[in-house]
């Protein structure tokens, strides 16, 4: 698997592919795209370095065991839904502000707290799957 | 009471929760001393429902209540009469001693902390108990109390006999509160009954219903196995492998009362039928007589109490089953009577068995000199369990004798096991202290001496409280007994309480129990002796038939397990889509529901060609020589399939398909170089075509599936409101992401800790070592390498 020609594109391929994966969960609201597809996308990139490097270079990059990144995922779109009940409407109702940060107007939401951590979950997950299989490839 | 006011009651039900939660704390500052400190919480709900004793002597019935699932009709709600009232002293009273005495007795042990919260956790649940009116409330505080006895029978859980013992008592008693349940849940669904109160309010039209006999059935088996009735009995004498202080609280006066006290509190309501006045004092009766007679075949000073303990449940209920007032009446004060020289007496086995290291009577004596407070807090207890002159027992025992002799002819039958079972138990009684205070001193027991003062306390205030119970008797009579027999019977105390003597024929039977015990007491060896070969012929009793029940069951289970289970992966995904293949296709032929085959495909070019491609792939699967090729060619199909998405605008479905598709394929590829698998396909020709046959199966099922439900007009309304409010107030043009974390946010929430599950799973499954990695080791579920072994 690991030809000299995929092993040089790996890295610019990874970066790339994680850029994009935040790209497209950022743009999920009104665009094609969310955290489920980002989530892929980077649980991709990061199959792809493993094969290319071998896990521990990845495990090293990723500094967090994939599996607290996805629990921390799991923990933080549970608690995007706490402050709604703060301002007694149900839990998990969307809450919006549009801050003006250097002129621009951003849209922060509690939906987007909660996309972020679908997208953690999905590329903890996965990429803690596609890891281990592919240390024990060898 | 008006709800506006603070509810000091809902604060004492709470109290000993808080003081659980803290109680570890307070043992890493004060150390053993913590006692001291905990106790207070109890004392402090012992003072609050003191003050609670003027109203409810009045007649009053304190009641309050929270909301908590109005949906489903369930408060949380107490009653407060005479009959809780009661209880609820009992509970906080002894409580606060038994803490004090648990701060001395566990001294040292590392769990210390551990223990003070278990026995409180324990405290709130049986207070809970005793004042929910509510069935769901109060089934959830019984449940409560099995646990927290499964955690304190099982404290010292290095041990294997303790575990098996907590096991044990959790199977029978949260078994029978299963059953508890039922009844509970008979009693709101058919009969519109929500809680004690409104059962009590239609008082004996409850007991003309078609549905009592089985209510009562179900009732009773919580219950007995609660209140440890024969055959359900020998979880509590091997629950005597808890700390004494355990043994003490929840194993005499307080948890297994809870089914006496369920009994007394259904019983305006259930009582006095046939079904009733038949089945209890049966049951009693039975177990008062295998109680005391077990009693006094044990050496073991916790052990003759345990059996003895069983034995007066027994008398209990035996009493509550007469139905007649004055029985009852001598039921209540022995029941008073029971909590405070049992739980004494524990507390004085304890003690020995703490300062003089053993707790076998054949090994103890001659402790009176260096252990004079225990001594005679223990005689004291012994005397009023013997029922002799000024103690709240011997009331109860004039009272017991009259109401059976009032009971009729079968009242005759249960006065004799009476008079047996009590001098037995008296026999017992003093067996437990006398033989380890009197006589010479073993050597063994030189270093023996008085506990401390948190030893002794309890069991000394006990005692006291036993005889100044009868001394001021008409005060406990108008405060306690006789609220009390009002909520049970509803009647005024046809006799009243006193330490008098009346010379009459109660009294002539009371003598015959003595006697009965004195002779019992100086033949305690042969009579040992006998009732041990007695039941070493009969060879068999509940308790092994326990085991019995459980090896059954585990066997069983392993049996269904190895059956189901047998580790073929072939066989388990041949169910799986036999079964999926027969979900489509049956219906489908059944109801006639086939659908018809579409007139015409008006397709475009470019759709033709996509799924050409896709059926391209599909054939490459299935002629595919190579496993890698064949999911490599699926792949094919997948990305044709996320290319007609893409058609139909779906960006986003194709988009996760794309991804989907290729790290399927990813993870396939790995997994399948993980596998030890043969490159190529090996099934032969028959397995092939049952393979092609299901295969196809579940296809055209799909498919037709598929087919059928697009015939269908197509339903907008839900397609409608999203991409009508998507925008307005989800603030996103994006309906289907607005969908994932917005209008059904609740369902990702599962989903995604669905994913994380999985993930785990697969992790779990990934560290295991492979089989062919671990030949040596035992599995229990894989036959083929015992076969090659």
């Amino acid at each position: 698997m690991s030809t000299v020609i995929f092993r040089a594109i790996a890295p610019y391929l990874t970066a790339l592919m994680v850029l994009f994966s935040i790209f497209v969960l950022l743009r999920g609201h009104n665009n094609p795209g969310g955290g489920f597809i980002g989530g892929l996308i980077a649980a991709s990139a990061f199959a792809i370095y493993g094969i290319a490097y071998g896990v521990p270079p990845v495990r090293r990059a990723m500094r967090f065991h994939p599996m607290q990144l996805a629990a921390f995922g799991l923990v933080l779109a549970a608690l995007a839904g706490v402050p709604s009940l703060l301002v007694s409407v149900p839990y998990l109702t969307g809450l919006w502000t549009y801050p003006t940060l250097f002129g621009v107007e951003l849209a922060l939401s509690t939906p987007l707290v909660f996309d972020i951590g679908v997208y953690c979950v999905v590329v903890g997950t996965i990429s803690s799957i596609a890891l281990s299989l592919e240390e024990r490839e060898r | 009471m008006p709800s506006e006011q603070f509810d000091w009651t809902f604060a004492a039900m709470a109290a000993p929760f808080l003081a659980a939660l803290i109680a570890p704390f307070a043992k890493r500052v004060l150390g053993a001393n913590a006692g001291w400190l905990l106790a207070l919480a109890p004392a402090a709900m012992f003072l609050h429902f003191l003050t609670l004793l003027v109203p409810v002597a009045d007649g009053q019935v304190l009641t309050n209540g929270l909301s908590w699932a109005p949906q489903f009709g369930v408060e949380f709600s107490y009653r407060l009469d005479g009959l809780s009232l009661l209880f609820a002293l009992l509970i906080s009273g002894i409580g606060a001693l038994i803490v004090v005495y648990s701060g001395a007795y566990l001294k040292g042990h590392e769990h210390q902390g551990r223990f003070f919260s278990f026995i409180l956790l324990f405290m709130g649940a049986m207070l809970g108990l005793v004042l929910a009116d509510d069935l769901i409330t109060l089934f959830i505080y019984w449940e409560l109390t099995s646990i927290t006895s499964f955690l304190l029978i099982g404290f010292d859980h290095a041990r294997e006999a303790s575990r098996r013992a907590a096991l044990q008592a959790l199977v029978v008693t949260a078994g029978g509160g299963l059953c508890l349940l039922a009844g509970f849940l008979m009693m709101i669904g058919l009969l519109g009954v929500g809680s004690m109160s409104e059962a009590i309010a239609l008082g004996e039209s409850f007991a003309a219903d078609p549905l009592y006999l089985p209510i009562l059935i179900l009732i009773l088996l919580g219950a007995f196995t609660k209140s440890a009735q024969f055959p359900f009995h020998s979880w509590l004498a091997n629950a005597m492998e808890a700390p004494t202080p355990v043994s003490a609280y929840l194993h005499s006066a307080t948890m297994v009362k809870a089914g006496v006290y369920l009994l007394l509190r259904v019983h305006p309501f259930m009582g006095g039928t046939e079904a009733w006045t038949t089945i209890l004092p049966v049951f009693g009766g039975v177990t008062l007589m295998a109680g005391t007679f077990l009693a006094l075949r044990q050496t073991d000073l916790k052990l003759i109490l345990a059996y003895t303990t069983i034995a007066s449940l027994g008398l209990l209920v035996m009493l509550a089953g007469t139905s007649v007032d004055t029985a009852i009446l001598g039921a209540l004060t022995y029941l008073l009577a029971h909590s405070l020289f049992k739980g004494g007496l524990f507390m004085v086995a304890g003690t020995v068995d703490h300062e003089a290291g053993s707790r076998d009577i054949r090994h103890l004596g001659g402790l009176a000199r260096v252990m004079p407070v225990t001594f005679l807090a223990a005689l004291v207890c012994a005397w009023s369990m013997g029922g002799l002159f000024v103690t709240l027992g011997f009331f109860a025992k004039e009272a017991m004798y009259d109401g059976l002799l009032q009971a009729g002819a079968s009242g005759q039958i249960l006065l004799a096991v009476a008079v047996l079972g009590n001098g037995l138990m008296f026999a017992a009684a003093f067996a437990v202290a006398l033989i380890p205070f009197i006589g010479a001193r073993p050597q063994a027991l030189a270093k023996a001496h008085e506990g401390p003062v948190g030893l002794w306390l309890g069991p000394v205030l006990l005692a006291i409280a036993g005889v100044t119970g009868i001394v001021f008797a008409s005060w406990t009579q108008n405060s306690l007994i006789a609220p009390t027999l009002m909520a049970v019977a509803g009647a005024e105390p046809p006799m009243k309480l006193s330490y008098g003597i009346y010379f009459n024929e109660v009294l002539a039977l009371s003598a015959g129990t003595w006697l009965l015990g004195i002779a019992a007491f100086l033949a305690l060896r042969p009579l040992r002796g006998a009732i041990a070969g007695l039941l070493s012929a009969i060879g068999w009793g509940p308790d092994r038939g326990f085991d019995q029940l459980v090896s059954a069951l585990t066997n069983l289970s392993a049996a269904i397990t190895r059956f189901i289970q047998n580790g073929d992966l072939m066989r388990y995904m041949t169910v799986t889509f036999a079964a999926f293949a027969l979900a489509l296709l049956l219906p489908l032929f059944l109801f006639g529901e086939w659908p018809s085959w579409p007139a015409a495909f008006h397709l475009a070019y470019y759709e033709w060609a996509v799924a050409g491609l896709a059926v391209i792939g599909l054939i490459a699967v299935v002629v595919a020589r190579n496993r890698l090729i064949a999911i490599v060619s699926l792949g094919i199909q997948g990305f044709a399939v996320a290319l007609i998405f893409m058609l139909f605008g779906a960006p986003d479905l194709s988009f996760t398909q794309f991804m989907v598709e290729t790290l399927s394929v990813v993870i396939l590829a790995l997994v399948m170089t993980r596998l030890r698998l043969t490159p190529s396909d090996q099934r032969g020709t028959l397995k092939r075509t049952k393979d092609a046959t299901l295969a196809l199966a579940c296809g055209v099922g799909t498919a037709a599936l598929l087919l059928a439900v697009t015939g269908l007009p197509f339903d907008d309304r839900v397609s409608e409101f999203f991409a009508q409010y998507s925008l307005t107030i989800a603030h996103g043009r994006n309906i289907v992401n607005v969908i994932i974390v917005d209008f059904r946010g609740l369902d990702t929430l599962g989903e995604i800790g669905v994913v994380l599950i999985a993930g785990l799973a697969v992790l779990a499954l990934l560290r295991f070592p492979a089989p062919w990695r671990r030949r040596d080791e035992d599995d229990p579920y894989d036959n083929t390498h015992k076969e090659q072994a």
